[in-house]
């Protein structure tokens, strides 16, 4: 064998591997969901073996699944901006702090060592009627009665925000260390004032890790239905809700998926636009 | 009581009878080699078969589970060293899709509700028949419990009935009195007046059932449809949640989040026993199930059955009823319960039932695949 042939095989020799992990554990699995959601379900729970379009055009057409994808979408862009708005700072201050910067990223890592569901629960705790915030508000003599936090749409959004923000830090902050701080002095230099050489300067610099995080949060806050069944009330279920009632309440496979591969088609077109605008590689970066 | 021997006290006997001259060395070499054909001829299936050493149960979990673990599956394995393995679901449905998406023998005990669930098993091709005489026990169980599961198969049984209980009103009594639960009684959870303190379990089944109580429908028979639709809408919208498991209606109760819901009679019972003021009141026609340890198609039948048998045993039963808080199944004229079951929620002294209404499975199953779906959107603000 030549030296050339040996050379281009040795690429896909080394990523034999991941390729296997890729086709057997997410090609594969796809494919079967794709040929799921031609099935039908039937009167006992069984599957019926065929091609049907039924359960597509249940999805495509019913505007229940349209209203709830749009809520979706609308719930996921509110926590994605509140992200944004919160992790700048936070992202901006460990950047540009000196010596102390691997303490702040660990701390920002901490949270992932506990599980997503404990945390989430933990709001009950904190804005539960017997919680912690109305009981300190009730012995500083502030509110009679406990305040109704819980079990609506502002509390799915302050536990997706929980949630997401240490991805929304982590790819600003990147970012941000990845600019040449001699960048802002040049222009301080040249008579612009802090506040000006932020906004003309680092912000435009940083807005690929901005924008990575932002698609980051955006996709896993819209794929979520542990945050809405924990902290939501009857009424504040999100797409992946109808997928998992689908598939385990109402054992219907087929319509499940059809459903679960409308949301994987829409977070793909998104994700495809941001890949042609801005691309992957700060993505990578943030996520590594 | 006949016990099985094993392979090597046959060759035991068999030896003894050639030492004995009661068998001829001819015939005895001849036994030995049929008997290592046949060894190799089952040894796939018997290396399958060894490997029972651990049953999968799996169950409602909280304290169902620990009186379940505490008094029925240490002691098994203490006694046959066959490993109970438990796991837990929120509720039937949940578990229905896990067996389904399964490999055969990867779930075998499951503690089902209601006989409704059963038949959906049956409908699913997911029963098998168990041998009831390795179940002697079973005669102490209410002939009336065995005979429902009887008739959704054919005569035979794929479970054995274990306990059996309510979901009925559960209500805070700081917040609202014994007397106005009697006057109200299912409407309580479409009053405007605990707006935002009500609560309910996010199962179709109920819902409905409730909605017909409160539209003064008959459970089994609902004729007006649309007011039952309507009445769910209305709980929905006074409701500030609906719960998903018994753990988190605990949780909604205990901690004063909510004044009023339905909710299962073993957990309101324990929750009353924790201190907490917490009332329960069957409604008339209030919704009445009946649990199962159903063994799934596939599972090692004989452990299953050794399993089942020990679990209804009455010294077993009752320990593990007056843990959970359920009644048990067996039939108090044949069984004394002692002196706590006869306190707890739903309990029927008779041995009949007939005070409690159960779902028709027939009705209620054939209404699941619309029903639930609708409930699904329902649910959601439709």
């Amino acid at each position: 064998m030549s030296i050339e042939a040996r050379e281009a095989r040795q690429p896909w020799i080394l990523l034999s591997p991941a390729l296997a992990a890729v086709t057997l554990l997410l090609f594969v699995p796809l494919m079967f969901i794709v040929v799921y959601s031609f099935w039908l379900r039937t009167a006992t729970g069984a599957d019926q073996v065929g091609f049907y379009f039924d359960n597509w055009r249940e999805a495509l057409t019913d505007p229940f699944y349209r209203d709830i994808l749009i809520s979706t979408l609308r719930i996921a862009a509110i926590t994605t901006v509140v992200c944004a708005v919160m992790g700048y700072p936070s992202a901006y201050f460990i950047a540009r702090s000196r010596g102390n910067k691997a303490i702040l990223l660990l701390l920002l890592m901490l949270p992932f060592w506990i599980s997503y569901i404990i945390r989430t629960m933990s709001w009950i705790n904190i804005l539960g009627v017997s919680g912690a915030f109305n009981t300190a508000l009730l012995a500083v003599g502030i509110i009679d009665e406990p305040i109704q936090m819980l079990y609506n749409e502002v509390t799915v959004i302050l536990g997706l925000v929980h949630f997401l923000l240490p991805f929304m830090i982590l790819n600003i902050y990147v970012s941000l260390d990845g600019i040449d701080t001699n960048l802002e002095d040049a222009a301080n230099s040249l008579g612009a004032t802090k506040w000006q050489s932020f906004i003309q300067v680092t912000l435009p610099l940083s807005l690929p890790g901005l924008a990575a995080g932002g698609l980051l949060c955006f996709v896993l806050g819209a794929g979520t239905y542990i945050t809405p069944l924990v902290l939501g009330g009857p009424r504040d279920a999100m797409f992946a809700n109808l997928v998992f009632e689908a598939i385990i309440t109402q054992l219907n496979w087929p319509l499940g998926s059809a459903l679960s591969l409308m949301l994987l088609a829409v977070l793909g077109v998104l994700v495809m636009i941001y890949n042609r605008y801005l691309g992957m590689a700060q993505l990578m970066k943030g996520l590594g | 009581m006949t016990r099985k021997i094993d392979n090597t006290t046959r060759y035991e006997r068999l030896r003894e009878r050639y030492m004995n001259g009661d068998l001829s060395r001819r015939n005895f070499l001849g036994l030995l080699g049929a008997a290592g054909a046949a060894y190799g001829l089952v040894t796939p299936y018997r290396a399958l078969a060894q490997e029972v050493k651990q049953v999968r149960f799996d169950g409602w979990g909280g304290v169902v589970s620990e009186a379940l673990r505490e008094n029925a599956f240490d002691p098994f394995t203490a006694k046959t060293g066959i490993e109970v393995v438990d796991g837990t679901f929120g509720g039937g449905d949940e578990y229905l899709s896990r067996v389904k998406a399964s490999q055969p023998g990867e779930y075998n005990i499951a503690h089902l509700s209601g006989v409704f669930d059963y038949a959906r098993y049956h409908n699913l091709g997911l029963t098998t028949t168990l041998n009831e005489d390795n179940i002697p026990n079973l005669e102490y169980v209410i002939p009336k419990l065995v005979d429902v599961f009887r008739n959704v198969t054919d005569g035979s049984l794929s479970c054995v009935p274990y306990d059996y209980g309510t979901t009925g009103l559960a209500y805070n009594r700081k917040h609202i009195s014994d007397d106005e639960m009697k006057e109200k009684g299912a409407r309580i959870l479409i009053d405007e007046a605990h707006k935002g303190k009500i609560a309910g379990w996010s199962d179709w089944r109920t819902r409905m059932w409730y909605a017909a109580l409160q539209t003064d429908q008959d459970p089994n028979g609902i004729t007006d449809e649309e007011a039952a639709w309507d009445a769910v809408r209305q709980h929905r919208d006074l409701a500030l949640k609906y719960w998903g498991s018994g753990a988190e209606l605990m949780s909604l109760l205990a901690e004063e989040e909510i004044h009023v819901t339905e909710g299962w009679s073993g957990r309101i019972y324990a929750l009353q026993e924790q201190g907490h003021d917490i009332g329960y009141m069957d409604p008339p026609n209030g919704f009445g199930w009946q649990e199962c340890m159903f063994v799934i198609k596939g599972s090692p039948l004989e452990a299953c059955e050794e399993l089942l048998n020990f679990m209804l045993a009455p010294e077993t039963s009752i320990a593990v009823a007056e843990g959970q808080n359920y009644p048990p199944a067996l039939d108090p004229q044949k069984v004394d319960l002692g002196d706590k079951i006869p306190t707890l929620p739903a309990f029927d002294p008779t041995g009949t039932l007939d005070n409690l209404t159960f779902a028709d499975p027939a009705y209620w199953n054939g209404h699941e695949q619309e029903w639930s779906k609708t409930f699904g959107r329902v649910q959601k603000g439709y």
